[in-house]
């Protein structure tokens, strides 16, 4: 196979329509009228919120459901009529890659070969070139359920590879994957299009991966917004992105969310210390009719796939509203003036003769938003869990408004909530079930817990889903419940794991709008997040791997200890990339803190 | 204490609404317990009814025709065949058409008429000893009455002796009696069992246990609120067997509601206790599941249901002293049959306590403890 032009497309779809039927009886429409092509020899990506379609779009490629009208063809077959021959001659790999985690990576590897019938002579041409290619080499005796998330996906990849299909189909390959594995990743899926003249069809919410490929597919609402090369999107934005230097005595953040809420805007979000900002209009003089910049500096920025995205999908009626999240307290914690709000100091914890925490410490003060960063692994949820009281410290001091939690008397929980990395509310219960059930556990009764389940609603626009069970919620729905139930008692302290992992930008911009709102109001959140644009959130953030923390302090103090590229300010990506790098091989990772305070 | 007590009730509604929210939840906790009551009524039998048998009748006489008349006449015997030659006998034993043959000697009537002994030579198919060894007693049965009648009416003296059988609280033996009020301990046990174990598990599988420990909950109260859901369904479901016990197969009941339940609250105590420390002890769903199996066998072996206590090695049945199903079906059928007051059952009533306190607290402790 070659990329060669003219060759007819891999894929074509044609007026492809699918509805699907909610358990409470409300139809949803997953795809409306959509067609596409996917050309041989490229990589496309199919982008767009939670619930645009792009998973049902790829199912139906693989032959796994039917659309209800429309034609859908791949390698010019009718996926309908014979999808036992598609699936022959494709590679699918799902959300969930099926890996059998009591299995070794071999013994895996081995059971999907017999599943597509590899002969052992092509096992042995085949095996050592997909262990090569995602490094897995030396663990082929490893149990899968042991791997790292990153790992996890390089063996459902390879799995995918045991035959090397002629379409390969990646549902949303990268998500919950920390951004070193997902560098490694990235580079397999381009060698495998630029060496091996593969087609490549996957779905990903992170923009930046949308425009590394050839073309990409903006899906919302089941629609497509556009198609074609990234930079044909990244365009749009030109002449209407700009970079905002917050004046002296504010922040990035609150720059942000002054500017998130003039009309004239259509996404903010900081960046390296500044402000990103994308207006509703192209305009000669970037300042003009933006009240909110306040006397901020502009310079006109070079316009990114993201902006164009924004402009598009705020452009549709759907998310044309304001976006969602300033959350207000009804009444503000009480401030514990300044002193500190968490304290980590020589934290341990050994599993074995294995230390997953391995002397942490940072404090956090209070109103503060406090980021750790790190790769899957690296001892984030660890510290979590010690620091809500659920795992006990091998050795160390920590105190939560201080108490050690694990110690304390029940009562002082009442002061923290959690948000966990996956959604963890019960799920056959009722959005009101769910309040009321974490309403009584906080203590809330009569009146008072009438106005809290009142404003949880309100705040997070949840009263159409009241009776819905939460199992049902859309994605962004799930996240707002979670916060509104822990959110409920008005703890002062939030710790959230992973809040935004495979949520939607415009998901994540609301998270986060929420979270700058509260800091505001005087909660300390402390946040782990794979996101490393995200760290721009936050008054100060600690990188860990291995167990340790290898640098801290605010974000453009960690920016900075980035390999030094002459001409361009470091984005945290590169600083932490070269930071764990550095680590890794064992050159000096500096003292644990860069100084400065927040 | 009152914010306690909320708490509490708040996640005691929680999980009631969780299990019986889904109508699949419900049907699966309601209906079987009382199929299957329905089903062990009519099944679960040692009666013997309608044995087949076969006949070789060597004599031929009026006596030998009697002796068989009365085996007919009872409603335990079916005749199936009479045999002709000895090796018959073997093969209709062989081919399981007869499950018992009866051999009378050609000297059958002489021997009686001198008053000599005269021999009856059964024989069972001792493939299912438990059947035979029933069949075998009550053929001795009718000898014994036939022995009796031939002695008066012939005026022959012989043994003076008579045994006269009372059985006392089942005066006909009917194995539903004893069968029926065991079920309630041991229907209840496995769905409570299951049901309990399943909680923590599955919080743990889905992540909300964590959530759960960091509200204020003591592990006491996690304790008490998914404590309380389990027992209030166990009583719900023993209610129900019950009814099934009253009104459709209508087994006298000698004792007092008030005792049973408070009977069956400490025995769903101490079966709940065991089920939530599989659950602190089991890390999936899966394999509290398989836990939950793996106790329900030797519970239900070891409690006297199907075989006696007191014929188990001495090992053994000290090792039943902690299972609580023992103390329930010895509890259902001394209050059912015999109408035992509170009093005579305080033997039966102080373990189960004891089982409950020790499993509730381990499990209480193990929730926070258990290092994941």
């Amino acid at each position: 196979m070659s990329a060669a032009g003219g060759n007819p497309p891999v894929l074509v779809g044609r007026d492809i329509r699918k509805t699907f039927r909610r358990h409470t009886g409300d139809v949803v429409k997953a795809l409306d009228a959509v067609s596409l092509e996917v050309g041989p020899g490229m990589l496309t990506a199919l982008v767009g919120p939670d619930g645009a379609g792009k998973t049902t779009l790829i199912r139906l490629a693989a032959g796994l459901m039917t659309a209800d009208t429309g034609e859908l063809k791949v390698l010019d077959i009718d996926v309908a009529a014979d999808p036992q021959q598609v699936q022959e001659r494709i590679g699918y790999m799902p959300q969930r890659f099926g890996l059998y985690e009591d299995l070794s990576v071999l013994e895996n590897l081995n059971l999907y070969a017999d599943m597509h019938g590899v002969t052992a002579a092509e096992r042995r041409e085949r095996y050592p070139r997909l262990m090569e290619m995602t490094a897995l080499g030396r663990f082929t005796d490893r149990l899968a359920g042991r791997l790292s998330g990153g790992m996890k996906q390089k063996l459902g990849l390879a799995c995918t590879l045991v035959r090397l299909p002629e379409l390969l189909l990646l549902d949303e390959p990268t998500v919950g994957v920390d951004p070193l594995s997902r560098r490694d990743l990235w580079k397999i899926i381009r060698q495998l299009v630029h060496d091996q003249g593969l087609t490549v069809l996957l779905s990903t919410s992170y923009l930046d991966e949308a425009e590394r490929c050839d073309r990409s597919v903006v899906l919302q609402e089941g629609r497509v917004l556009a198609q074609g090369p990234p930079a044909e999107l990244s365009r749009k934005a030109a002449g209407r992105t700009f970079l905002a230097e917050p004046p002296a005595g504010q922040t990035a953040r609150g720059l942000q969310a002054r500017l998130l809420d003039d009309p004239g805007i259509v996404d903010a979000v900081p960046e390296g210390g500044q402000v990103r900002f994308v207006r509703a209009a192209p305009e000669a003089d970037p300042v003009a009719s933006v009240g909110a910049l306040q006397g901020a500096a502009v310079v006109p920025a070079q316009p990114r796939f993201e902006d164009g995205f924004m402009i598009l999908l705020r452009g549709t009626a759907a998310a044309g509203q304001a976006l969602a999240g300033s959350t207000i307290l009804d009444r503000p914690p009480e401030r514990y003036g300044d002193e500190v709000v968490i304290e980590v100091r020589d934290l341990v914890r050994r599993f074995g003769s294995f230390a997953a925490v391995d002397h942490v410490s940072f404090e956090v003060r209070p109103g503060a938003i406090f980021g750790l960063l790190g790769p899957n692994g690296a001892g984030k949820t660890t510290t979590f869990r010690m620091l809500c009281g659920l795992l006990p410290a091998t050795s160390g001091t920590l105190r939560v408004a201080g108490v050690d939690l694990r110690q304390a008397r029940a009562s002082a929980r009442q002061r923290i909530g959690y948000v966990a990395q996956k959604f963890s509310l019960y799920g056959p219960l009722s959005v009101t079930e769910n309040l009321e059930f974490f309403a009584s556990a906080y203590g809330l009764h009569g009146g008072r817990r009438r106005d809290r389940i009142g404003w949880a609603m309100r705040q997070f626009e949840l009263a159409r889903f009241a009776r819905l069970p939460s199992e049902q919620l859309p994605g962004g729905y799930k996240q707002r419940l979670a916060m509104a139930a822990a959110l409920l008692h008005q703890p002062e302290i939030l710790f959230l794991d992973e809040p935004t992992s495979g949520a939607d930008p415009l998901a994540r911009r609301e998270f986060w709008r929420r979270i700058s709102a509260l800091a505001e109001q005087g909660v300390t959140a402390i946040i782990t997040t794979h996101f490393l644009e995200e760290a721009e959130y936050c008054d100060r953030v600690a990188i860990m791997d291995a167990g340790r923390v290898l640098a801290q302090g605010t974000p453009a103090e960690v920016r900075r200890r980035a390999r030094p590229e002459p001409g361009r300010s470091p984005t945290m990506e590169e600083a932490f990339i070269a930071i764990v790098e550095a680590a890794r091989h064992g050159e000096s990772p500096h003292a644990a803190s860069v100084g400065g305070d927040a | 204490m009152l914010e306690a007590i909320r708490r509490i009730l708040g996640l005691t509604w929680k999980e009631l609404l969780a299990v019986l929210k889904d109508p699949r939840g419900r049907i699966t906790l309601l209906i079987p317990p009382v199929f299957q009551c329905l089903i062990y009524g009519y099944v679960a039998t040692y009666d013997l009814n309608d044995v087949p048998y076969a006949v070789l009748d060597r004599d031929r006489s009026a006596a030998s025709r009697d002796l068989v008349a009365r085996l007919d006449g009872s409603r335990a015997f079916h005749r199936l065949a009479d045999l002709y030659r000895t090796e018959d006998l073997k093969t209709a034993i062989d081919e399981r058409r007869v499950l018992l043959v009866i051999g009378i000697d050609s000297d059958f009537e002489r021997k009686l008429l001198l008053g000599q002994p005269a021999d009856v030579q059964v024989i069972a198919d001792g493939r299912n000893s438990n059947t035979a060894g029933t069949a075998l007693g009550y053929v001795g049965a009718v000898v014994t009455a036939f022995n009796a009648d031939w002695r008066a009416a012939h005026g022959q003296g012989g043994s003076q002796v008579r045994v006269a059988l009372r059985a006392w609280y089942n005066p006909n033996l009917e194995t539903r009696w004893h069968m029926i009020p065991s079920l309630i301990g041991t229907l209840t046990l496995l769905q409570t069992l299951l049901l309990t174990a399943m909680s923590v598990a599955r919080e743990r599988e889905e992540g909300t246990f964590d959530q759960l420990l960091v509200t204020p909950f003591r592990p006491v109260e996690i304790m008490a609120g998914k404590a309380l859901p389990s027992v209030l369904i166990g009583f719900v479901q023993a209610t129900n067997i019950l009814l099934v016990a009253q009104l459709w197969f209508q087994i006298p009941f000698a004792g007092s509601f008030l005792t049973l339940y408070t009977g069956l609250s400490l025995f769903l105590l101490a079966a709940v206790g065991i089920g939530l420390l599989v659950s602190s002890i089991a890390a999936t769903m899966q394999q509290a599941m398989l836990y939950s199996f793996l106790v329900m066998m030797p519970f239900a072996l070891l409690s006297g249901l199907a075989t006696p206590l007191s014929s188990m090695p001495k090992a053994l049945e000290d090792l039943t002293r902690v299972n609580p199903l023992r103390y329930a079906i010895d509890i259902a059928e001394r209050v059912y049959l015999e109408g035992a007051g509170l009093d005579l059952l305080l033997p039966d009533l102080w373990p189960l306590a004891l089982i409950a306190i020790v499993t509730l607290s381990t499990a209480s402790w193990l929730f926070r403890h258990r290092v994941t």
